[in-house]
């Protein structure tokens, strides 16, 4: 949303810069040796590549264990081809029950702390950030190193724990006490995964300082909160609600993890404990007061990314730009106070639970803003129809029908009788699975030229992007029906249930779309590694929009900008009467005669 | 890619966009974000500290058990060590490295003397047979106190740092910026005290 300073003379526009802004970015020189330069780089773009890599290592395992979970949900006793045999042995190359429980809690962990987190927060957080806003780097590389280095031992903590004795974590993804305590998971593979949690959430924390202090601090001269560009908006919220809530999960694993090792129940009562009492429930607190706000760490970044890429690719300003950045703003206040709903059926006050069922609801009026603010942007658009921006449009798609259906679990009435059921698990995987993946392909589409220099096939991407909306619809949405067709969640074979006999053909048609989806994603892998190896050149900016990061070659340079640019305009200045020739002009580059002045340094 | 504007670079009059966050440094801002995540650490554990209480008709009253007058003395080692840690920045900020050597090791010792008061009384509470294991109160209270007693060792480790910095010569510059922001954790690790005193220690 550019300032129209187009048609009429426009005023001078003074551009401060503080005293100490150009003191604070000096150009380090390039490191040299192999490990500086690649495995221990403070460089911002080497540690986003880093996290992607990270990131997309454990997508493939989670993905695959998703597969497999389908595959027993389908064909009870069937052995899983090939993978099957090397797993399990000794059932015959059939998921045994505990396999099945340790699958979906690690399914869930892995791909909501390891996946997802790092390759949007990970990996696009450290890309964009700087490059967006007009920055050299992070405000603090070295905690920016601290950050994934941290995560890799965390990463290493939940691996290992697949080959303890008992094997994984076994109690759900939330890991709910009495399940999570010695009571229910006497092996290590719990102990395990709380460390891994309370590592990686560490690094999410020092991830999170980084990213508020580079946007409040080392925007360039004129980059105002609202010359952001919107995925930098989406990100920087996602980081404030990183800082305030990942602690309080710490803290509860931290409890947890005291109440497994030196035998204290903070979480125990009843029949579980001789003395004393703890109180289950807690858990669930401290768990949800971190977990709603969860889901929007990991939805922002893609709503932030979504919102550019439909303004880029519909050759459009982004419709009401201040209103969306604003409804970010507010759901993300507003996701401070709604976790309640997560337990309606705990037993909590039925007052209470009114008031986070009407904050739940609240929660619309924002999303229906930016929702349609997408819809805005792209009507009478000269839409380019390239790969990011179909999985933008997969994305509007697939998070409209998780954000609806998110209403009939906000209500408390229908709530109750969805809760546990494959309904939720349908909805999140709509709005936190499928959005997150397809803002997350899209992202990667859009910006490889620039991480790696080189295009993405785009007809490869077409396909990839049809043969992973289709379905993936089929898999989230069919959940949807056989949830409310009454079929519970994590049931290791729903078929021993008499009532939820006749939903196996649906099932299996959602095994059979989950396969696919599955198999299609190696046509992004070969896209991405063949790209990555003799992919055609990129230009500095191959998709003609004007954020400052497509005005630096494509790599960018290792301090990435010679000089910092001087912002002039909005992130999406389409179509500017005032601009001929081309229909996108760059955010810091002047239109002839607009008279702009710069602060003296030290001013 | 496009020529920006160079002739234009000149006097400033009144600034209307500030890309600066007021003229805090990057390094402040980043300790205050810093400690409103530590912050929501210690609310997590007095939150699981409140609802347990609030659940547990049976609770101590922890006057009958915890020695107050002791504990009282080790809260006002704390405090006069916060009083150190201003004098310290003041030296720093005149740009009397030794004053403020001084003044940092002052405030080192109040933590140490805390951190040892911390170590005295936990073991005169487990020979009483107040362990971790034997009740939610002894449980939370060793978990809150004890991760403010990690805070404490982490802040004196901070002062020796930069103590060993000013007197060296360093961290004197722009206003004692990096001595400011030892200050900021240091105070508010007593701030933290004050409030575990008063929630764990003194309501009956």
């Amino acid at each position: 949303m550019g300032d129209a300073t187009t048609s009429k003379p426009a005023p001078i526009r003074h551009l401060h810069v503080g005293p100490e802004f150009h003191a604070e970015q000096h150009i380090h020189p390039e490191p040299t040796s192999f490990l500086r330069k690649y495995v221990f780089s403070m460089d911002h773009k080497v540690i986003a590549k880093q996290f992607l890599w990270y990131g997309l290592f454990f997508l493939a395992v989670g993905g695959a264990m998703a597969m497999m979970l389908r595959w027993q949900i389908a064909y009870p006793g069937t052995p899983f081809p090939v993978l099957g045999q090397l797993i399990w042995p000794q059932s015959g190359g059939v998921m045994p029950p505990q396999s099945y429980a340790a699958f979906f809690t690690m399914h869930g962990t892995l791909m909501i702390f390891f996946a997802i987190t790092p390759i949007l927060i990970g990996a696009f957080g450290n890309f964009l950030i700087p490059l967006m806003i007009g920055a050299r780097d992070m405000a603090f590389p070295t905690l920016n190193l601290m950050s994934f280095w941290t995560n890799v031992v965390a990463g290493l903590c939940m691996i290992v724990s697949f080959f303890v004795p008992m094997g994984a974590a076994a109690g759900g993804w939330q890991s709910y006490p009495t399940l999570s305590t010695l009571v229910g998971s006497p092996g290590h593979g719990q102990t395990l995964w709380i460390l891994g949690i309370f590592f990686t959430g560490s690094a999410s924390i020092m991830g999170a300082v980084n990213y508020i202090t580079t946007v409040v601090r080392l925007r360039a001269p004129g980059m105002g909160y609202f010359q952001m560009p919107l995925s930098v908006w989406g990100i920087w919220l996602t980081a404030i609600l990183n800082a305030l809530f990942v602690p309080v999960l710490a803290a509860g694993v931290l409890l947890l993890f005291l109440d497994r090792v030196f035998g204290s129940h903070f979480f125990l009562a009843g029949a579980a404990i001789t003395k004393g009492g703890g109180d289950p429930v807690l858990y669930q607190h401290l768990f949800w007061i971190f977990g709603h706000p969860e889901v929007y760490i990991l939805i922002l970044p893609a709503w932030g990314i979504v919102s550019d890429l439909l303004s880029f690719f519909s050759r459009k300003p982004a419709f009401g730009y201040k209103a969306t950045a604003l409804s970010m703003s507010v759901i993300t206040l507003l996701s401070m106070a709604v976790y309640g709903h997560h337990m309606f059926v705990v037993g909590m006050s039925p007052l209470l639970s009114q008031g986070f069922m009407t904050l739940t609801m609240l929660i619309s009026i924002p999303s229906a803003v930016f929702f349609l603010n997408w819809l805005g942007t792209m009507w009478r658009g000269s839409i380019r129809f390239a790969t990011p921006m179909l999985f933008s449009l997969g994305v509007v798609f697939v998070f409209g029908l998780g954000g609806l259906t998110g209403l009939h679990l906000g209500a408390i009435s229908s709530d109750i009788y969805l809760h546990d059921s494959y309904f939720v698990i349908g909805h999140f995987h709509l709005t936190m699975a499928a959005s997150v993946l397809l803002g997350a392909f899209a992202a990667i589409y859009f910006w490889f030229p620039k991480m790696f220099g080189k295009m993405m096939n785009d007809t490869l991407g077409k396909w990839h992007f049809w043969l992973t909306i289709i379905p993936i619809t089929i898999v989230f949405c069919g959940m949807l029906v056989v949830g409310y067709g009454g079929m519970q969640r994590r049931l290791y074979n729903y078929e021993a249930y008499e009532f939820l006999k006749h939903l196996h053909p649906i099932n299996v048609w959602m095994t059979r779309a989950a396969l696919l989806l599955g198999a299609s994603q190696f046509l992004f892998v070969g896209n991405f590694l063949s790209s990555l190896i003799s992919g055609k050149k990129a230009t500095e900016n191959p998709w003609e929009v004007g954020t400052l990061e497509w005005t630096i070659p494509s790599p960018p340079p290792h301090h990435n900008y010679d000089e910092i640019p001087i912002v002039l305009h909005g992130p999406h200045e389409f179509n500017n009467p005032a601009v001929a020739g081309k229909d996108w002009l760059a955010q810091d580059e002047p239109i002839d005669d607009e008279p702009v002045a710069l602060g003296a340094v030290g001013s | 890619m496009s020529s920006r504007p160079e002739a234009s670079y000149a006097a400033a009059p009144t600034p209307l966009t500030t890309p600066t966050f007021g003229q805090a440094t990057t390094g402040k801002v980043g300790m205050w974000i810093f400690l409103v995540t530590d912050a929501m650490t210690f609310g997590g554990l007095l939150l699981a500290y409140g609802i347990l209480r609030a659940g547990n008709k049976q609770w101590p009253t922890p006057t009958t058990v915890l020695g107050i007058p002791f504990t009282a003395v080790m809260t006002f080692v704390l405090i006069v060590s916060s009083l150190t840690m201003v004098l310290a920045l003041d030296s720093a900020k005149h740009g009397n490295a030794k004053q403020a050597v001084r003044w940092l090791l002052a405030t080192a010792s109040g933590g140490i003397l805390f951190l040892c008061g911390q170590v005295y009384e936990y073991r005169h509470l487990i020979r009483e047979g107040f362990t971790l294991p034997s009740g939610n109160f002894p449980a939370t209270f060793y978990v809150i106190t004890s991760f403010h007693g990690a805070h404490v060792f982490t802040g004196v480790c901070y002062l020796l740092i930069t103590a060993f910095g000013v007197s060296r010569g360093k961290h004197l510059e722009n206003g004692a910026n990096f001595v400011e922001i030892t200050g900021l954790f240091w105070h508010f690790v007593d701030l933290i005290w004050i409030l575990v005193f008063t929630l764990v220690y003194l309501i009956p």
